[in-house]
């Protein structure tokens, strides 16, 4: 698996998938280029037009709380984040990073700052930050999960395994 | 050891024991999407290359939230999934039959099933003692071409609810009451069970205004005892032969237990931008307000709308007020026409719309201008949620939203009840 470099991206508490992907654009959904170029625009208006590739996407608790749409985590990871990290995930939202292919990683995110350089390693489950010196370990995904994650996300793990590989 | 509701549920649906913290897989009775979520579902249908469903009469396709379209984008993605149905059977609900989740709980939800839906608000219909909950696009094509799904097991915490409810108190007030006190993550990935005196004698409607809520504290379903209450609304619906008893164990074992006594809560009121910003409604009474919408999943029901139509009876909305009334399906709407309760909503000045998701989902139908304020019964109030970031939203109940289109503010609506 490989390693994952790139600014970190502050977020607060909270941040919800209207954040994310607007409900506004919903005639966007079936445009995802188009509906990327607005990710996360109700957090942070200059995020899409500053965001580069490999760059990360740090958040307080709850991050990605609300509606089911996976349009959210796709258009971050086609706008070029390469993780999100965050306190805390809910459900819906934490499976469908997972299920598209963007590391969806928790842990405690408050010594990190808005442009420390991060570097993910999912395999050791290590974050080093290059900018403070500092490095941070995270606890594995669960097997399924992980699976899914090292196949590309859920259409290239079923394409594989034809189910669910839970071991 | 006994079982809760969720560890009998989804161990029958795995073929063997299961207890809380397990992952498994599991058969999937139904799985949904509707226009917002089904036309990803349906492009990654294909590219798992699947090309048939094995059960096409348990997938269903809504068209409910741009419902009718106002956007060409939005008209040729019905057409996708119209076309989607043509070809494999599966169920459509189109423009006009009303939201998902209500169809579902009408037409086919059991006790007992396990139901998955692209939208987060598919745990509605744990009110029906079935397992039914929100997933994203990808995992709801999987669930419709393999027919099952995996997941973990879920804690379970039991929600006690004593007393009776007082005068302007609801099903609504109860659940931003306690969504204010568990926190929006503060249940996450959780089962809750709801029981206690207050819950069994609570109405099938108030039961789904709890249960579809219980996504906005973090819980994966929030579940009730399949009782007398779920069977007489099953035989209401002609399917008396869809019920099925069911309870947990009585030794089942729970990681929290929650005691509300339902007669010291007052009418509540969810304050931008997250749920759990819950007040009382005394609180921020006499807030200025542009627009009251009553409608969604939430409280779109016959019932909520009656609770409304009692307070705006042979009164009328304040002027500079738009009062917006979105039923939730084609048979709620058909019930309110032959009772009388729309023609009373309309004639205090309500805007009567089609049967849908309406306001809620910013999509049309009562967007909000910057800086406006809206009152709504739905289940959502995050920035840019009504289709304006710079708009403001509270969630109240049917009751509270019916004396705030009275007088221009937010109003207790004890103010207005006999």
């Amino acid at each position: 698996m490989e390693t994952l470099r790139g600014r970190a991206f502050t977020f607060g508490d909270g941040i919800s998938t209207d954040h994310i992907a607007p409900g506004r654009l919903f005639h966007l959904r079936s445009n995802l280029p188009e509906l990327a170029r607005h990710v996360l625009e109700d957090a942070r208006p200059e995020f899409a037009s500053q965001v580069r590739p490999g760059d990360v996407v740090v958040g307080g608790n709850n991050f990605g709380q609300g509606s089911s749409r996976e349009h959210a985590p796709t258009i971050m990871k086609i706008a070029g984040v390469s993780a999100v990290l965050a306190k805390s995930f809910p459900r819906i939202f934490y499976r469908n990073c997972i299920n598209v292919g963007l590391p969806a990683i928790i842990l405690d995110t408050s010594p990190i700052r808005e442009g420390d350089e991060l570097e993910i390693s999912l395999q050791e489950g290590t974050i080093r930050n290059h900018t403070r010196g500092e490095t941070y370990t995270f606890p594995p995904l669960p097997a399924v999960m992980a699976n899914i994650l090292a196949d590309g996300g859920l259409v290239g793990h079923i394409r594989k395994h034809k189910d669910f590989k839970m071991t | 050891m006994g079982k809760t509701l969720a560890e009998k549920i989804l161990s029958s649906h795995a073929g063997h024991d299961v207890r809380a913290g397990e992952l498994v897989i599991v058969r999937v009775d139904l799985a949904y999407v509707q226009d917002g979520t089904g036309p990803l579902t349906v492009r990654q249908f294909d590219k798992l290359g699947f090309s048939s469903l094995p059960h096409p009469g348990r997938a269903m396709i809504f068209l409910d939230h741009a419902s009718p379209s106002p956007r060409q984008e939005l008209s040729n993605d019905h057409k996708f999934l119209r076309a989607f149905c043509g070809k494999t059977g599966a169920i459509l609900s189109d423009v006009g039959s009303g939201i998902s989740h209500n169809i579902v709980s009408e037409r086919c939800a059991i006790p007992g099933d396990i139901i998955v839906g692209a939208d987060s608000h598919t745990c509605t219909n744990g009110a029906l003692c079935a397992f039914t909950t929100g997933m994203g696009s990808t995992d709801v094509a999987v669930a419709m071409g393999l027919g099952r799904t995996w997941m973990r097991v879920p804690e379970s915490w039991k929600i006690v609810a004593q007393g009776a409810f007082p005068r302007g108190v609801f099903a609504k007030d109860f659940m931003l009451h306690l969504i204010g006190m568990v926190t929006a993550d503060g249940a996450n990935y959780k089962a809750l069970e709801f029981t206690g005196p207050a819950m069994t004698a609570l109405s099938m409607p108030g039961r789904f205004t709890i249960s579809n809520m219980a996504v906005e504290c973090g819980a994966k379903v929030g579940l009730f005892n399949a009782d007398a209450v779920t069977r007489k609304y099953l035989e209401l619906l002609g399917r008396p032969e869809a019920f099925i008893a069911l309870a947990p164990d009585p030794d089942a074992l729970y990681e929290r237990e929650i005691v509300i006594d339902v007669s010291t809560i007052t009418p509540t009121i969810a304050c931008p931008h997250t749920v759990d910003n819950a007040k009382p409604v005394t609180a921020v009474e006499g807030m200025k307000v542009d627009q009251v919408f009553i409608g969604t999943c939430t409280n779109g029901r016959l019932e909520d709308f009656r609770q409304a139509a009692a307070i705006l009876k042979g009164r009328k909305v304040a002027a500079g007020v738009r009062l917006l009334i979105t039923p939730v399906s084609r048979r709620e709407l058909l019930d309110g026409l032959a009772d009388g309760t729309f023609q009373t909503l309309a004639e205090a000045g309500g805007i009567i719309t089609g049967p849908g998701c309406g306001a809620c989902v910013g999509v049309h139908e009562g967007v909000l201008a910057d800086g406006e304020v809206c009152l709504s019964t739905q289940n959502r109030n995050f920035k840019g949620r009504m289709g304006n970031p710079n708009s403001f939203i509270y969630l109240a109940s049917p009751a509270t939203a019916a004396a705030t289109a009275l007088t221009g503010k937010i109003t207790d609506p004890r103010h207005f009840m006999p």
